[in-house]
């Protein structure tokens, strides 16, 4: 389904990535997971399109067709989500009507009929109970006044409204309790099916435990060094991020 | 013979022309002393700091004849059209500034409020009151001189004290004549502990040039509640100069909301005096302008005495090569302590030749007090527009969303689904695109 090929990637002219190569099927769930700085998030907003990155070299394709190519919202109709680390607060868009346009975009794309404010409310209702959101959040300004928690669940109820192939989720787990925490996790494994793909961008192994990947991929100064099962990540839980440096140091010394 | 001459003789010309037999001697009089006062002044310069950024000459040059009256180009199907639905019972409406007694509905009103033609009340029963109001700004600025010489009516409202009046009141003056110019004068004074909801709308029946000159003043009684919305959607050959002033008595609180989608050229004055212990006031405002527009806003909001509370928000949406200004003053006088008074301005510029001038202004001269103002001017977020983006909005609906969302927190505020509507109809009319909300 995704397949990024040498991806080499820079903000502001400073080099993030540094020759990217990862393959996701459907159905397969990926944990990228680094110290900070590693460049986990350029990663995650390359492949939504973010106009602030750069893509120096190499490629993505997305279903076979060449993602990078791709505007933002293209993208986003094609099935690629995102979910914001740092949700954006949109002030004066309700977030049922910017639910239910974005909803309606997806169907026009796939030549289906849109839905009208009353049907799409009953399709909101049963989708909200994914994350277990407030109806009460649905009438107020994107994101706007959230707690941090709710801005998440409102991440994760958008993918349910738009049920993506591929979701790329950044630092989902950030700034969550461990009761909220689960409820986003749920949210995400009720809706993964054997058709879609995950991409989780985490800094902890924690997550990791509601949400149960296929393959564990550690990303290092724009490269990722090391990729393994599940069990890589309990490994890096307990060791840390340190010998990854090491083995980091000892490799670049080798090849040089 | 120069332009000023020229305005002031051209003037005094209509004003002579004009037939107002039956008009009580003080009100001759008082027209006489308005109109020398006009012709002394002259309409103001660019050289005058209030006028810095509008230019009027092309206003001076047109010499719009006062409407022809009383009938009128207009049928009461015609009419219907401008009339809110929650007004529909409660109406005057005036065409070319003279009062249209078949046209407008006063039955929704409850018994003891006085609503009719300010041109009657001043020959009628209110006289006394009438003449006290209208001769206590003898030292009135060009435009209100103007308009104090040369009014053919307008509305007078009076609402009993402890009246609570459900229906809004609908003042709706029409302009239908070309070359015509119209000088709506009106008063409206609400009881102590009275409530009251008017409606000023202002807008053009056919492809017309012309000029309306306003001139409102609303007095809060102490305790009563007063709500105003005045929406000018004249026509877009319109030149459109109005002053609100408003004095809010005890404990009182007035809410003014202006919204601003027509005419070339428009001015409004606000004036807000909060004389009395513990009043409060809301100034909000709306002005979304388009290509050729120009939409000048100035403001002074007067605290007088302690406790008075007052909120401003005006935001701007400016499209092609339009012009805004806005000038907002607050003043906090020395005695007026435990003041709180917040004032912003924010405008989203559309296109890359808008342009926008604002200067939002505190003057305190007490110590106690919260007082704090701001202004922005700047494009859409390019965070927002990602975000939505990124959930597959087209950029052009993102791009109207957001510009709605900016709209949003002033329209939201406003009571009145068919004014929502309207503005929802004008902000999406002016993106010229499809979005359903």
């Amino acid at each position: 389904m995704l397949e990024i090929r040498n991806l080499r990637a820079a903000v502001e002219g400073k080099e993030i990535l540094r020759g990217i190569d990862l393959k996701v099927n459907r159905g397969e769930t990926h944990a990228i997971m680094g110290p900070n700085g590693s460049g986990k998030s350029t990663l995650a907003k390359i492949l939504a399109g973010h106009p602030a990155y750069e893509v120096t070299a190499g490629e993505v394709l997305f279903e076979g067709r060449n993602l990078l190519e791709l505007a933002p919202d293209e993208r986003a109709r094609g099935g690629v989500f995102l979910a914001f680390q740092y949700p954006v607060e949109v002030p004066g868009v309700s977030n049922a009507q910017f639910l239910r346009l974005a909803y309606n975009e997806k169907r026009k794309h796939l030549g289906e009929e849109e839905l009208d404010p009353l049907e799409f409310k009953d399709l909101l209702a049963e989708r909200a109970r994914v994350v277990e959101m407030d109806a009460g959040l649905m009438s107020r300004s994107v994101n706007e006044g959230f707690s941090g928690g709710e801005k998440k669940r409102n991440e994760i109820l958008q993918m349910a409204v738009l049920e993506p192939k591929l979701a790329v989720l950044d630092e989902t787990d950030s700034g969550l309790d461990i009761d909220a925490l689960r409820v986003v996790a749920d949210g995400v494994n009720k809706l993964r099916t054997p058709d879609n793909a995950v991409v989780l961008v985490t800094h902890y192994q924690r997550l990791l435990n509601y949400i149960v990947p296929d393959f564990v991929h550690v990303l290092y100064r724009g490269r990722i060094v090391r990729s393994g099962g599940k069990e890589l990540a309990l490994e890096l839980e307990a060791k840390g991020y340190d010998w990854i440096r090491e083995e980091a140091g000892r490799q670049s010394a080798i090849s040089a | 013979m120069s332009q000023a001459i020229k305005e002031k003789s051209f003037y005094r010309e209509a004003f002579e022309a004009a037939a107002r037999a039956g008009e009580p001697e003080w009100l001759a009089r008082a027209r006489v002393a308005a109109l020398e006062r006009f012709e002394g002044l002259g309409f103001p310069t660019t050289r005058e700091e209030d006028w810095k950024y509008t230019n009027v000459a092309p206003l001076a040059r047109s010499e719009f004849r006062p409407a022809a009256g009383p009938a009128g180009p207009l049928d009461a199907g015609e009419a219907e059209r401008f009339v809110y639905e929650e007004a529909r019972r409660s109406r005057l409406v005036f065409v070319g500034g003279r009062f249209r007694p078949e046209l407008s509905a006063l039955d929704a009103l409850p018994g003891g409020v006085v609503a009719l033609d300010l041109a009657e009340a001043a020959r009628g029963g209110h006289a006394g009151l009438v003449r006290e109001k209208l001769e206590a700004r003898a030292q009135a600025p060009a435009f209100e001189s103007l308009n104090a010489a040369l009014t053919a009516g307008g509305a007078l409202v009076l609402v009993p004290d402890g009246a609570r009046v459900e229906a809004p009141l609908q003042l709706l003056f029409l302009s239908a004549q070309d070359g015509s110019a119209s000088f709506p004068r009106v008063l409206v004074a609400a009881g102590r502990d009275s409530r009251l909801d008017i409606i000023e709308s202002y807008a053009a029946a056919g492809e017309v040039s012309y000029l309306t000159n306003a001139f409102v003043e609303v007095f809060v009684g102490d305790g009563a509640r007063v709500t105003h919305y005045k929406v000018q959607d004249e026509g877009e050959r319109a030149f459109h100069v109005a002053s609100t002033r408003a004095d809010v008595g005890r404990d009182a609180s007035y809410d003014l909301t202006t919204v601003t989608l027509g005419a070339r050229l428009s001015r409004h004055d606000i004036e807000v005096r909060l004389g009395r212990e513990g009043g409060e006031c809301h100034v909000d405002g709306l002005y979304i302008v388009g290509d050729g527009q120009h939409a000048d806003t100035h403001s002074v909001i007067d605290h007088l005495v302690p406790r008075g509370t007052s909120r401003q928000n005006y935001k701007g949406i400016l499209d092609g090569k339009s012009r805004a200004v806005f000038n907002g003053r607050v003043f906090v006088h020395r005695d007026a302590q435990q003041t709180d008074a917040v004032q912003s301005n924010k405008n989203l510029l559309l296109s890359g030749e808008a342009r926008v001038d604002t200067k939002p202004q505190l003057e305190i001269f007490a110590d106690d007090v919260k007082c704090a103002h701001g202004a922005t001017v700047g494009q859409l977020e390019e965070e927002e527009l990602f975000y939505l983006l990124s959930r597959g909005l087209h950029p052009d609906l993102a791009r109207n969303l957001l510009t709605y969302g900016f709209a949003e927190e002033i329209v939201e505020k406003i009571k009145f689904d068919s004014i929502r509507a309207q503005l929802d109809g004008a902000i999406l009319n002016r993106l010229r695109a499809r979005l359903e909300v």
